[in-house]
């Protein structure tokens, strides 16, 4: 028995740093796409859902909890912010397009954003979901950083809302491509308009898997949205019950 | 070295979009107003320099592993999530084909008008 104390010593020593979730994730990640890759890039192995699965196992196996993880997992998490600022890149770049096709991207993302939300609500509310789960899921469609802020000031659980965000992009991903050659549509700039608003970053990475072309409109309807969202939303609680 | 560069300014301008929403109260997240800023500047300056590109794709090349940390948090809001079991199903699966669905026909209905009224535009 005491041949296992200094592996112990080790693991205690490794639940601690933050090195253990980071390289975790990133091997989790890495493992996941090169997965994704071997068998040509299927919508059911995507690398998110992946990813996430293997860390959850991960961390029940080792009993590490997810505080623990998170302590390494944030250095990820926090270029989320960067990373959307840096959307007004591919928004720019697309100014030609945007020109373009403006009817189509105020009307699409504008009527789809309101939808997205309304649906979310009214769909929790059927469902009997309190106000506070309601503005938790109010802002699933948006990339997870402006919809954990969105979510703050309306009164939802933030890192809750970042948990349906990535679950809803999952589900977007998945469906979304498929649905759309499904009921008709086959112009690669609206199916990527509509994946964006649906599904923000996990869809637009879908997107650019499928085509370049398709990825670039996520792309601009997932800033879109983003900023859309970010304003329209925080009048629904205007609307609040009283009581809460 | 130059995607360092880029790196900087992309959080300068999540700093300034940070520091914008603080003094002035605005409803909308610091990193929105900091794509704002950064969108304002490319517009007047008139082209993306070559740091900020590169830094900007490294960042959205990998978004989805960006997403992962959070996700993992599904683990601790399990309870609230078996809690609200319907709502989530519902508005994760219905909720996202129906937004499909609106957003492609609407954008659809609305670019076939305008290309009515203005034919011969090059396609994409």
């Amino acid at each position: 028995m005491t041949e296992t104390l200094p592996l112990q010593q080790l693991w205690v020593y490794l639940a601690a740093t933050p090195l253990t979730g980071l390289t975790m994730t990133l091997v989790a990640y890495s493992g996941a796409v090169w997965l994704g890759q071997r068998f040509g890039s299927p919508a059911w192995l995507n690398p998110v859902l992946l990813s996430i699965v293997a860390l959850v196992m991960f961390l029940q196996i080792t009993d590490l909890s997810y505080s623990d993880y998170f302590a390494g997992g944030q250095f990820i998490h926090f270029l989320l912010g960067p990373a959307t600022v840096a959307l007004a890149i591919p928004l720019y770049q697309q100014r030609a397009h945007l020109r373009e096709l403006w009817r189509a991207i105020t009307f699409g993302v504008g009527i789809g954003v309101m939808f997205g939300a309304a649906s979310a609500m009214l769909l929790a509310w059927l469902a009997g979901s309190d106000w506070s789960m309601m503005m938790t899921l109010a802002p699933k469609s948006v990339t997870a950083p402006i919809a954990m802020g969105i979510s703050e000031q309306i009164g939802g659980v933030p890192s809750l809302t970042a948990v349906l965000v990535v679950l809803t992009g999952v589900v977007g991903a998945l469906i979304g491509p498929w649905l759309l050659r499904w009921m008709g549509c086959r112009d690669e700039r609206i199916q990527g308009l509509a994946i964006g608003v649906a599904a923000h970053g996990i869809g637009t990475a879908r997107a650019f898997q499928l085509s370049p072309l398709m990825g670039a409109f996520s792309g601009l309807a997932m800033a879109l949205s983003g900023i859309a969202t970010a304003w329209l939303l925080p009048w629904v609680t205007y609307w609040a019950p009283v009581s809460s | 070295m130059t995607w360092l560069y880029g790196l900087t300014g992309l959080l300068v301008f999540q700093l300034l979009g940070e520091m914008a929403v603080r003094l002035l109260h605005l409803p909308v997240p610091g990193p929105v107003v900091g794509m704002l800023l950064l969108l304002g500047w490319l517009f007047w300056r008139g082209d993306t320099p070559p740091a900020l590109d590169q830094a900007a794709k490294g960042l959205l090349n990998h978004l989805s592993l960006l997403f992962v940390p959070a996700g993992v948090g599904a683990m601790i809001y399990l309870d609230a999530l078996m809690a609200n079991v319907w709502a989530v199903v519902l508005s994760l699966t219905l909720g996202t084909v129906l937004t499909l669905m609106v957003t492609a026909w609407v954008s659809q209905k609305t670019q076939r008008r305008s290309t009515m009224r203005q034919p011969e535009r090059s396609d994409g």
